[in-house]
């Protein structure tokens, strides 16, 4: 903040290289670079049926992001609290992908390393990963486990009621099990991660458009 | 009728009843579903927020091997699956630099996918393809005096217009009212459960669920209709700390469409998964005609 104080409208370097990566990633999204277009209605933020325990609002991530804040929605828990219901990218008035972005900016994240604070719903997310990767499905009580045993282990003696009587009804599936085709999901990985590695060598190619109101109109 | 079936993980544990419903409901009414072949995780609504690319190259692995087995459509009757494979579709067709990534990384693991496979909900099968008519001529049973609220979640009928319309779908409640139920006034059909914040952040999702079980239970229904494994174990298995967190005191059963069609077709109740629900379904219907 102190550095952009010293500069008028220079974004500081940390912030030029977020906005960078998000614009990456937002650009791979077919028809996220109508992120420009947002008319802050805030048609988003009152479908949202989590907005109201959100510390930053869906229209107010579009306002962030055009002033050149992506630090400051990455450390809050917006991006992390979505449910991915798209209720807000059906009523958009703009056609702006909103649920979309902030997958975008969710990725961003990762990639940054930017989390907000004991709100930790990302290793939710790289735990599934890890599974999928592993077995080539889900595992319903690994994912479970794995995120409970981090986050909050107190957490699961609440669960193990409700667990025990699923278990009684045939409806947990104890054991993760490997599907025959791993191997292509791991060709596929490998491939993935081959092709993925330029990215962050190339620079990327600043989107002309996309940023700000210059877009609009 | 032939049709591909992508059962997807949860149907394979906590939502077995979903997958044995939809079973006996496609046999009775003499469709063949083949189970794809090693199918994989469709990596839910979670894989794409670790890196896209490779979450489309995994979930088009399903649609690659899916296109292996000719012409037929694929259904997939989780919420999240269908949703994540038709947005897999739309974004290598509206894509063609995705696309051609997609298309390197299957390569390197044999395969190639030519965005031909269709994806489909059962509901719209059945009631598009099957129709309403010939559903209600197989019936052996009719559904009067039942009140249900149809509950369609979030992910079947958004984010794109899919088989019905995006904020207040239609396609159950005719079903169901066709074989004699009630569908009860329920303005929530598509309000989201909360889906996966049940473990990220309980709080929010028990006051999401409780909005939804409120809604039901002042409209006199019976019973929720769900089409999604994620909106039935919240609003089933979670209806317990509900209560206890909101002191209220509902019972409301949870039971998958295919179930209580199942009923309807004259199913057993075991061949149905009804054993299964940790809410039983109460209500006298008239019994099966032989």
């Amino acid at each position: 903040m102190r550095e952009r104080e010293q500069i008028p409208g220079v974004l500081p370097a940390s912030e030029q290289e977020l906005r960078r990566r998000f614009l990456a990633e937002a650009h791979l999204v077919p028809g996220g670079d109508r992120i420009s277009r947002c008319l802050q209605c805030g048609t988003c933020t009152g479908s949202c049926p989590v907005s109201y325990v959100m510390d930053i609002s869906p229209r107010m991530v579009i306002a962030l992001y055009r002033a050149g804040h992506i630090e400051e929605i990455l450390r809050s828990r917006t991006i992390w609290i979505c449910a991915s219901c798209y209720m807000c990218t059906t009523r958009c008035p703009q056609a702006i992908k909103i649920t979309d972005l902030l997958y975008a900016l969710k990725r961003t994240a990762l990639d940054a390393k930017l989390y907000p604070d004991r709100f930790p719903v990302y290793w939710l997310s790289k735990n599934f990963v890890r599974i999928v990767n592993r077995f080539g499905r889900n595992h319903e009580i690994l994912l479970l486990l794995l995120y409970y045993l981090r986050r909050n282990p107190l957490g699961l003696l609440r669960l193990f009621p409700m667990g025990m009587a699923l278990f009684r009804k045939g409806r947990v599936k104890l054991f993760p099990s490997k599907i025959k085709g791993v191997k292509t999901i791991r060709e596929i990985l490998r491939s993935a991660e081959a092709l993925e590695l330029p990215r962050d060598k190339q620079p990327v190619a600043y989107v002309e458009g996309m940023v700000g109101y210059r877009a609009v109109g | 009728m032939e049709y591909l079936y992508y059962p997807g993980c949860s149907l394979e544990s906590s939502a077995k009843p979903y997958d044995e419903s939809l079973r006996a409901v496609f046999r009775r009414l003499g469709l063949q579903l083949t189970e794809l072949d090693d199918w994989n995780c469709c990596g839910a609504t979670v894989y794409m927020s670790v890196d896209e690319t490779t979450s489309l190259a995994i979930t088009a692995r399903n649609l690659a091997l899916a296109e292996q087995n000719g012409n037929r459509d694929l259904i997939a009757p989780c919420s999240a699956c269908y949703t994540v494979l038709l947005k897999t579709n739309r974004f290598l067709r509206d894509s063609p630099e995705l696309k051609q990534k997609v298309d390197h990384i299957l390569g390197g693991a044999g395969l190639k996918y030519n965005l031909t496979v269709k994806v489909r909900h059962p509901l719209d099968v059945l009631v598009n393809d099957i129709g309403l008519e010939t559903i209600a001529q197989a019936a052996k049973r009719r559904l009067d005096g039942l009140t249900f609220a149809s509950y369609y979640g979030c992910q079947i009928v958004r984010p794109e217009r899919g088989f019905d319309d995006r904020e207040f779908p239609t396609t159950m409640d005719k079903l169901f009212e066709r074989l004699g139920a009630k569908s009860a006034y329920f303005p929530l059909k598509t309000r989201c459960c909360g889906g996966m914040l049940m473990t990220t952040f309980p709080e929010v999702c028990l006051g999401l669920v409780k909005d939804l079980l409120e809604c039901a239970a002042e409209n006199d229904a019976q019973c929720i209709l769900t089409t999604c494994p994620m909106c039935q174990i919240n609003l089933e298995a979670y209806q317990k700390r509900v209560n206890k967190m909101f002191g209220t005191s509902y019972q409301m059963p949870i039971v998958f469409f295919t179930q209580l069609l199942g009923l309807a077709l004259g199913c057993g109740e075991l061949e149905l998964g009804l054993h299964r629900n940790l809410i039983g379904l109460r209500m006298p219907l008239p019994a099966a005609a032989a």
